[in-house]
């Protein structure tokens, strides 16, 4: 019960803060406060919560479904997958609604997940760390080819703005698609025993009365929809999805049913927390959230690394 | 009653398991037995049906197992594999309670409280119960995952060398449980295990199964089909069975 207040306050305390940095003062009576707070300020502080929570949660679920700690959307090709369908629709049909675009997105980086679990299984399973080595050359294969595509047909500067994680853009209208993350949320907390039982292993899943390949799949499909709606909507913020569910982990075990709330919160508070920070470091000038993350992500991960090299794998 | 007609195996077109059909009833523990790549594994998972067979069927209390629907499939047998890799930091209370998934799909009732807390109590894991299964040992957590695997319910328990990674008493401990588990009684179950250790079949088992090359080389009581002459023969080493203090043992000759 404790617990959920000090959620809830830090949570708030974010938010509040959100609100009141920026550019644009509040107080200094020249502008509407109430239209700042309404266009942009909550819609920002919105979105970077959703991102974070949805990155956050991805991550829970590729690492449960393929056993491993060390991954997370953005080391399986995902975001990669999801932008050459980006590319590909934009090429093909170029005022496609955004649905449309991000329905495309979505199935490419379902795809290209999927052919990230086909390697996995004939990636050797003593060595944790091979796995995530694995995902970085596969994604960094798509990327290649994303990044060729692109410069052949001149579309580079949007790969940029899908690959860097940033809410300086978002406005009131351009951003409720991320909603769909807090559905995302929901039908993932249905199905928070299934990609537990996910992390016992095939076999035990299996045996236990799993419908293993039904769950790996909606599992799936959660990442995939969660993963495109992010790279759309704001770009892609790499080691939410791996450090957020470590941290948890560690924390408090890997019981979904009752994590996966604490997972969508760290991840939304972390996000938020960055953006806030990316707004101050070289105010009035931003760094992107993404970037802030990068750093804070890296020196959590190196920790988690430290603080114990043999539970790497569990 | 576990019933296989003439079940094959293949994988990646190599046979695995050839023409192998074979029956035997509920009670006691039954040891499946023979050398490496014998197929025992694949039998136990052809048995769970995690395997589908390549042609013949596997009926278990006659419930066609390649095409029951999974939960259905997990109340009537239930497999522990070899080296559970998990990466779920679980608690062993939870983990227990997810041998009652097939039973409630995420909504456990009383009854599946009750299983819970009666497997906790049978295989002492009160002090253990919460936590977390990287926090144990090897013969801690074998011991959690046998009580999963009877919280399950299902007639048959099928546990693929449980004791490969357990020292004698940890390895002796888990036996005697299961020893008691398949005793008659209001709540008694059958176990199927993988042995590799003769001497805990000699010791344990009440039937022997006897695989080699993927065929079956001999079925039935142990006290009849287990002997020197057929243990030599099935492992291509000197082996015979002698009395010592009442008991059997196998030695190398």
């Amino acid at each position: 019960m404790r617990l959920w207040t000090l959620a809830l306050v830090a949570l708030a305390l974010l938010v509040g803060a959100s609100c009141l940095v920026g550019v644009a003062d509040l107080f200094g009576g020249d502008l509407d406060t109430q239209m700042v707070l309404m266009v942009s300020r909550l819609p920002r502080t919105f979105a970077a919560l959703l991102a974070g929570a949805g990155l956050a949660l991805a991550g829970v679920v590729v690492q449960m479904s393929v056993q491993n700690r060390l991954v997370e959307p953005g080391l399986v090709g995902t975001p990669e997958s999801a932008m050459l369908g980006l590319l590909v629709v934009t090429l093909l049909a170029p005022g496609a609604a955004l649905m449309v675009k991000m329905s495309v997105a979505a199935v490419a980086a379902m795809t290209g997940t999927l052919g990230f679990l086909w390697l996995a299984r004939h990636v050797p399973r003593r060595d944790p760390v091979l796995l995530p080595l694995v995902g970085l050359i596969y994604g960094g294969i798509i990327g290649a080819a994303v990044l060729w595509m692109a410069w052949t047909a001149d579309l580079v500067q949007y790969l940029g703005v899908w690959q860097s994680g940033e809410f300086s853009g978002v406005l009131r209208g351009r951003y409720e698609l991320l909603w769909i993350v807090a559905v995302v949320a929901g039908l993932l907390w249905l199905a928070a025993d299934r990609i537990t039982m996910l992390g016992l292993g095939e076999d035990a899943a299996r045996s236990l009365g799993l419908d293993y390949r039904q769950a790996l799949l909606v599992g799936l499909v959660l990442v995939a929809v969660t993963v495109s709606v992010v790279v759309v909507s704001v770009g892609s913020i790499p080691f939410v999805g791996l450090v957020v569910p470590n941290v948890v982990s560690r924390w408090r075990g890997d019981n979904l049913r009752r994590n996966l709330p604490v997972v969508a919160w760290l991840g939304g508070c972390l996000v938020l927390a960055c953006d806030i920070l990316g707004r101050l470091i070289r105010y009035p000038y931003e760094i992107p959230a993404g970037t802030v993350f990068a750093v804070l992500g890296a020196g959590l991960f190196l920790w988690l690394l430290h603080a114990a090299p043999r539970r790497a794998h569990g | 009653m576990i019933e296989l007609n003439a079940v094959s195996v293949e994988k990646s077109g190599a046979p695995i398991l050839n023409d192998i059909s074979l029956s035997f009833g509920q009670g006691g523990i039954t040891a499946l037995i023979g050398p490496n790549g014998a197929g025992k594994s694949t039998l136990l998972h052809a048995i769970a049906g995690l395997v589908a067979p390549t042609c013949g069927t596997v009926r278990v209390e006659g419930l066609d197992m390649a095409r029951a629907r999974p939960p259905e499939r997990a109340r009537h047998v239930a497999l522990l594999a070899q080296d559970e890799r998990v990466t779920a930091r679980l608690t062993v209370r939870d983990l227990v309670g997810f041998g009652r998934w097939s039973h409630h799909h995420g909504r456990p009732r009383d009854a599946d409280r009750r299983m819970v807390r009666d497997a906790l109590d049978i295989f002492d894991l009160n002090p253990l119960a919460e936590r977390r299964l990287d926090a144990l040992s090897g013969g801690q957590r074998q011991r959690a995952f046998v009580a999963m695997a009877w919280a399950q319910e299902t007639p048959w328990l099928l546990l693929d060398e449980p004791l490969s990674a357990l020292d004698p008493r940890h390895a002796r401990d888990i036996m005697d449980r299961l020893h008691a588990l398949t005793r008659p009684g209001p709540a008694q179950r059958s176990v199927v295990i993988v042995l590799h250790d003769l001497g805990v079949a000699a010791r344990y088992a009440d039937r022997i199964v006897a695989l080699k090359d993927g065929r079956l080389v001999t079925s039935g009581p142990r006290v009849l089909a287990m002997t020197g002459g057929m243990l030599s023969d099935l492992f291509g080493t000197g082996l015979a069975l002698e009395r010592i203090k009442g008991r059997d043992v196998v030695v190398p000759v």
